[in-house]
């Protein structure tokens, strides 16, 4: 089994130096594309290998870029978004202070295809370790010839900073990350225009995820043929699983595309804690449906986690057991979710503080029975479309999933006018 | 002229509607009359779809009958679009985003100063939200102070972000911002403090709810519904924004905006807002007096009695005003007769105003409005400070900057214009060419390209050489420096690759030269072809009127009384200490033998009259303005008044019938005296008939100054009296004062308010429209009187002056004007008032340094025998050798500004003259 991303990373060591790490074959797809690519081959080729954003959405990252008007005059910017703040997900955060040079070496080769001159690293402000060996890493790269101008003597010139953020949800939001990098409010933007027209600064934009990045020297340097092959699914490579929740052993693995969910749980996870009982699980993080028992042999890959009503996500998992209150649960995700909404759009604004409420009543013994159709009607009309960005239909995708699978653990909060787990 | 794409046909439940391509659908559906509820979209300032208000389904097809919920005002209109606004599940969502909001909004109407013109009030009975579900806890605020203009109560709040969009976006404005997230957004200052902006006051109709309210209308609240309103002109500057001024109880309540889509469209500044306290004001003449009869006051007819015999005996001179209405100048000047008509203006402001209507009879440049102001992608403005001078203007030139960069890049990037955030990101803080040549830094010169602080000759200077290299001629203007012609060279290049360049000057620059040099770039770019517009401010609200009704210099009046050509004076309106310097006027009525004096507040001159009658403001009277482009605006008296208070004009009329003037005769109402105006007045033909006539009726009824909701009709003066008085009758207008009459809409010069059913707040203007943001149903009010020259006509001037020479123990003194403080009237206001700075004197500060003056010192200097002594204020822009005083603040005596001051003989300011380039 190929672990490409992670091959480097171990546990408790320091990440590669730039010379450690050129001596593994990094920086080779640097080589490559800035002297054999032109850039539209390079985009190409990372079409053909069918990698797909791992960032939540899933959309294809070499058709995402070939919406970049290579025509223009003026500026073009890449975007590596490492605001990891979905809760349960921690991936990107090993790939950032596990092998920091992978990243640069990405962001070079998808800076060179959409022929961008500047690129930023956009931190989670709570990755510190990240921050601190990110820099020490670019510094490197700026040393060794792989960053600034003339890169490798080819006339290229790549310039890339660091922009740790504040820490707002919302900066996971590739226009709200971008108006937060030019010192705005994190507020989400309209689309159309889409950043790869207009995006940072009002100029094309790509912004990708830390593990789409990190997939793009392994793509370049074995192919496209090679990259589809190590994956178990339609979705091709390989994939940062990751399992949070009362398991034998959390923690993250790559794993080929399309593994299965009782593999991961079982396999890897090591199975429930003793005396607990698997309930459900959030595929890719807070923003996805639960999954429950019937789903365990769903692949997980973004089709057929989507078949079975979720959304593949940041395919990070949290295990909600028996012996946790899934009201309670989706009470602290909704808190996350009304606190981190920025305010623009009326619905996520107004509704989900309203959700959060009507949650918190029924945790505290005073629920109502109207509230669930409350709670019904926040989940069909918070819909994507409805507000102006996915943040609030994303928090709604817990809360409906709980209410369809979980629906008489609601229903004994109101009736018994207590929580049931609460001694 | 635009190009007219075909309109395209769009399905709304069904039903095909023809409309204009490149809108949005909250657009089209809001003119084609639909009722479709929004609060963050506004015309002027676009979409952004924060709200989420305006949703509607749209349907792929016909046989597709899920449909998607969309927002409207984030749509654009494509041909065959099928939507729906009464699918029930588009109402559905439209109602709980009303819920929604209404989660934390305090449900305190009964409290709250917008209750019944509040837009959000409007759009919930729109929506059918009718009960509430939440039951939690609501979050509430603390307010801030912002100042005399408005009241903060930020519970109200809906978070449609519309005033931070207006205020920094649209405005300008640095000091209100959106704080915090989620739904504890904040919208306000980062501290308690005066907001800065000129135009705050706009938030109060911007805002849809009652967060940002008039604060001078709280002093004497009103609700809308009770107001009695009035189309009105705003009197304090010469723009001529349109107005609406309510009342109630026989004291003016506020002003708001009425839309003009020509002038103002849907703003003012804060002086045209609320700078109409002076009508309220303890010092108004509310009565006939005669200083024979004093302290009493004296009837109407005792008073025109004792006039008349004045006038009878006497030989007699008339002495209009720029703020005096056209009908009542031209009464006074048909009473005294032509020849003794004087136009009561100071020395440079006749020769300066006689200068720009010549120039804009004569240019050959378009003479633009304030609202093609904001479409020019090139200004140059010489010699004025546009925020303090003619603010909307200020406000019209920041929309201008934007055009060349929003023209360049948002074609091709493939979006909409009225997509505003979008735009705005994309062209970022890209500017387009502003120019600004002026005595000092401007409040505009944060956007500006280039600017140029210097004296009126070297702006003239300036403005000369670059309208040289336009025309691609020799300079004649010597000894410039290097600089200067780098600086003209660009100006001029920039001005001849612009799509629609500007010229904006005017008079307060003080100098012809200025206009000159103004005139010259208008007639060089159209020469070569250019779509050239100019624009030239004017000292008053009525300045180009009275100089197109003619009449000679005020200096003349002092010599006809002086030299005992004339013994009798009537004053219209004019205090002729802000006019002249105080020994000549003191002079002047010393020789006067009778004074006769029309105005509206006791000031200095009204102190010297022997008959003063009580004038009507523009609240009380009906009269015509003709504003800076020579544009005609009628405004209309809001209430009525007792007889002892009317119309200067009608004063005029009922002096002229004492004393049986024979060109008089027959003269009652306002309709008698335009006819007879074109007649005298052949330049003014288009005048009398920019409104309807006062025996103007729709289906027999008058049109009705309240709404058909005013309260207490019979019975709000039943305190006094419990028989119900005959309502009062307007035989000037075709306005009833009361709520009876005519309910629907009426012609566009005469919209007493807007309201339309469902739609209570200011934004039922869209009802009037013929399309939303587009002109008034019957066209935009007004009327041009100076039309385009048919035949070149334009004179090329070619004396550009000399150099700016510094004379030692003098100081140049250059007028410097405030927004807040400049204007006679509207300081009466308390919170204008409270804005303007005291009187000041401002030098270089190397000037200073080398009197050995500091700021906040002293200075005192000498114009003409006027001595001055004024705390110093310094700063490294105007020129040495020169210095600004700020003309017109309360407490400063007359200057006739630019004008050399003589300093006191012990000071110098240089050691050696030198000249100044």
């Amino acid at each position: 089994m190929e672990t490409p991303l992670t091959q480097h990373i171990v546990a408790d060591r320091q990440p590669l130096s730039l010379k450690e790490y050129e001596r593994v074959g990094g920086y080779e797809s640097v080589r490559k594309v800035l002297k054999q690519m032109t850039p539209s081959e390079v985009t190409e080729l990372v079409k053909a290998s069918n990698l797909k954003g791992r960032g939540g959405a899933g959309f294809g990252t070499g058709v995402k870029w070939s919406f970049v008007p290579m025509d223009v005059p003026g500026p073009k910017y890449l975007v590596a978004n490492a605001d990891e703040m979905e809760p349960g997900t921690f991936k990107d955060r090993l790939l950032l202070e596990g092998n920091p040079h992978q990243l640069i070496e990405g962001m070079i080769v998808a800076s060179y295809a959409i022929q961008a001159n500047i690129s930023y690293v956009f931190l989670r402000w709570a990755y510190k370790l990240a921050a601190h060996e990110i820099t020490k890493a670019i510094q490197e790269a700026y040393d060794a010839g792989y960053l600034g101008e003339n890169i490798l003597g080819t006339g290229y010139t790549l310039d890339m900073h660091l922009h740790t953020g504040v820490g707002r949800y919302m900066c996971g939001e590739e226009t709200a990350l971008l108006n937060a990098l030019e010192g705005k409010r994190a507020n989400p933007r309209a689309k159309p225009p889409f950043p790869q027209v207009s995006g940072l600064y009002g100029r094309p934009t790509i912004v990708n995820n830390v593990e789409t990045l990190c997939c793009l020297p392994h793509i370049v340097n074995k192919g496209a043929e090679w990259f589809k092959s190590i994956s178990n699914s339609e979705d091709a490579g390989t994939k940062i699983y990751g399992i949070s929740g009362r398991v034998k052993k959390p923690g993250v693995w790559e794993l080929p595309m399309g593994v299965t969910v009782r593999e991961l749980l079982e396999d890897y996870a090591g199975g429930m804690k003793d005396g607990l009982k698997f309930r459900g699980l959030l595929p890719g993080g807070a923003s996805t449906d639960f999954m429950v028992e019937e789903h365990l042999d769903v692949k997980m890959d973004y089709a057929s986690v989507a078949k079975a009503g979720s959304r593949m996500g940041t395919g990070t998992m949290i295990i909600l057991d028996d012996k946790t209150c899934p009201v309670g649960f989706v009470l602290n995700l909704q808190h996350f979710f009304a606190q981190e909404s920025c305010g623009f759009c009326t619905p996520c604004r107004e509704g989900l503080p309203w959700v959060e409420k009507i949650l918190l009543a029924m945790e505290r013994g005073e629920g109502k029975p109207e509230h669930l159709n409350i709670l019904d009607f926040h989940t069909q009309f918070l819909g994507p479309g409805n507000t102006f960005c996915a943040l609030a239909p994303g928090a709604m995708e817990p809360l409906q999933s709980a209410l369809k699978y979980f629906r008489a653990d609601f229903e004994r909060h109101i009736t018994e006018k207590r929580c049931p787990w609460k001694k | 002229m635009e190009e007219v794409a075909p309109k395209v046909t769009i399905f709304i439940d069904g039903q095909p509607f023809e409309v204009k391509p490149g809108k949005n659908l909250l657009e089209a559906c809001l003119s084609l009359g639909e009722d479709l509820p929004y609060f963050c979209w506004h015309p002027a300032m676009g979409s952004v779809g924060a709200c989420r208000q305006c949703a509607v389904k749209v349907f792929k097809d016909e046989n597709d009958t899920v449909g998607r919920l969309i927002m409207s005002c984030m749509e654009p209109v494509r041909d065959g679009l099928r939507l729906s606004i009464q699918n029930p599940q588009a109402k559905d969502f439209r109602s709980n985003i009303i819920g929604w909001l209404m989660t934390n909004h305090p449900h305190d109407c009964a409290v709250c100063d917008e209750g019944g013109s509040c837009h959000l009030q409007d759009m919930t009975v729109m929506t059918g939200h009718n009960y509430r579900k939440y039951t939690f806890e609501k979050r509430t605020y603390r307010n801030q102070y912002l100042g005399p203009f408005l009241n903060h109560e930020m519970n109200r709040c809906i978070q449609c972000y519309r005033c931070v969009r207006y205020y920094k976006d649209y405005a300008g404005g640095k000091d209100l911002d959106v704080f915090a997230a989620h739904n504890h957004l904040y919208f306000g200052r980062h501290e308690d403090g005066m907001l800065e902006s000129e135009f705050s006051g706009n938030l109060a109709e911007v805002c849809p709810t009652g967060v940002f309210t008039d604060k001078t209308l709280k002093e004497h609240y009103t609700r809308k519904w009770d107001l009695t309103t009035a189309p009105s002109v705003c009197q304090h500057c010469s723009l001529g924004c349109n107005t609406i001024a309510g009342e109630r109880y026989g004291t003016l309540r506020n002003i708001t905006t009425r839309f003009n889509g020509e002038v103002n469209g849907y703003f003012l500044c804060d002086r045209g807002r609320f700078g109409y306290e002076f009508v309220n004001s303890a010092s108004r003449v509310r009565k006939p007096l005669v200083r024979s009869k004093l302290p009493e006051s004296t009837s109407k007819s005792i008073a025109l009695e004792e006039a008349a015999k004045m006038i009878r005996n006497g030989r007699v001179i008339g002495i209009g005003s720029p703020r005096a209405s056209m009908e009542s100048n031209f009464a006074l000047k048909t009473l005294v007769g032509d020849e003794h008509f004087y136009q009561g203006v100071s020395e440079p402001d006749h020769d300066l105003v006689e200068f720009n209507l010549e120039v804009l009879q004569q240019t050959e440049a378009h003479i633009l409005s304030l609202k093609e102001v904001e479409r020019c992608d090139a200004v140059f403005i010489l010699g004025e400070d546009l925020t303090n001078t003619a603010p909307m203007l200020d406000l019209a030139v920041r929309q201008s900057v934007r055009q060349q960069p929003m023209l360049e890049d948002v074609p091709k990037a493939g979006f909409p214009m009225w997509q505003d955030a979008a735009v705005r990101e994309l062209i970022q803080d890209k500017k387009g060419p502003l120019f600004i040549a002026s005595f000092q830094p401007t409040k505009l010169d944060e956007i500006a390209t280039e600017t140029f602080n210097a004296t009126p000759a070297e702006i003239a200077r300036l403005g000369f050489i670059v309208a040289s290299i336009i025309a691609g001629e020799e300079i004649t203007v010597h000894d410039v420096s290097e600089q200067t012609q780098r600086l003209a060279k660009q100006i001029a290049d920039t001005l001849l690759s612009a799509q629609k360049p500007a010229v904006i000057s005017g008079t307060h620059g003080g100098r012809e030269s200025i206009i000159k040099a103004a005139a010259n770039i208008g007639n060089a770019l159209k020469a070569k072809g250019k779509d050239v517009g100019i624009m030239l401010t004017a000292p008053e609200c009525n300045s180009i009127g009275l100089d197109m009704l003619g009449g000679h210099r005020l200096e003349s009046a002092f010599d006809a009384i002086g030299n005992g050509y004339a013994d009798t004076v009537i004053i219209l309106e004019n205090d002729l200490y802000r006019r002249a310097s105080a020994a000549q006027v003191n002079k002047f009525f010393d020789k006067c033998k009778h004074v006769i004096v029309l105005d509206s507040l006791h000031n200095k001159t009204t102190e010297r009259a022997d008959v003063l009658f009580a004038a009507g403001t523009y609240a009380e009277s009906d009269g015509t303005l003709v504003n800076n482009e020579g544009r005609a605006q009628r405004f209309y008296q809001v209430y009525p008044t007792t007889e002892d208070m009317q119309e200067s004009w009608r004063w005029l009329i009922q002096l002229g019938d004492q004393v049986q003037h024979q060109h008089m005769r027959g003269w009652e109402h306002f309709d008698d005296l335009l006819p007879a105006m074109v007649v005298a007045h052949p330049n003014l033909i288009g005048i009398e008939s920019i409104t309807p006539p006062a025996e103007f009726r729709i289906a027999g009824q008058k049109i009705p100054r309240a709404t058909h909701r005013f309260s207490g009709r019979t019975a709000m003066n039943a305190v006094n009296n419990v028989s119900e008085p005959k309502p009062a009758e307007d035989p000037d207008s075709a306005l009833s004062f009361t709520m009876e009459g005519y309910r629907g809409q009426a012609p566009s010069s005469i919209i007493p308010f807007y309201w339309s059913p469902g739609w209570n707040s200011v934004q039922a203007i869209n009802k009037y429209q013929l399309e939303v943001g587009g002109p008034l149903r019957g066209g935009d009010p007004g009327a041009r009187l100076i039309k385009p020259t048919l035949q070149s006509r334009s004179t090329h001037f070619n004396e550009a002056p000399e150099h700016f020479q510094p004379l030692d123990r003098h100081l140049f003194l250059v007028p410097l004007y405030h927004t807040f403080g400049t204007e006679e009237l509207s300081v009466h206001t308390k919170g204008i008032l409270e804005k303007s700075p005291e009187p000041y004197v401002m030098l270089n500060s190397h000037d200073a340094q080398e009197m050995n003056l500091a700021e906040g010192d002293t200075l005192a200097f000498k114009i003409e025998e006027q001595v001055y002594q004024l705390p110093v204020k310094t700063g490294s822009f105007i020129a040495r050798g020169a210095a600004g005083l700020p003309i017109g603040l309360p407490g400063l005596p007359f200057a006739a500004l630019p004008a050399w001051g003589i300093l006191n003989r012990e000071i110098s300011w240089k050691k050696q003259p030198q000249p100044i380039s």
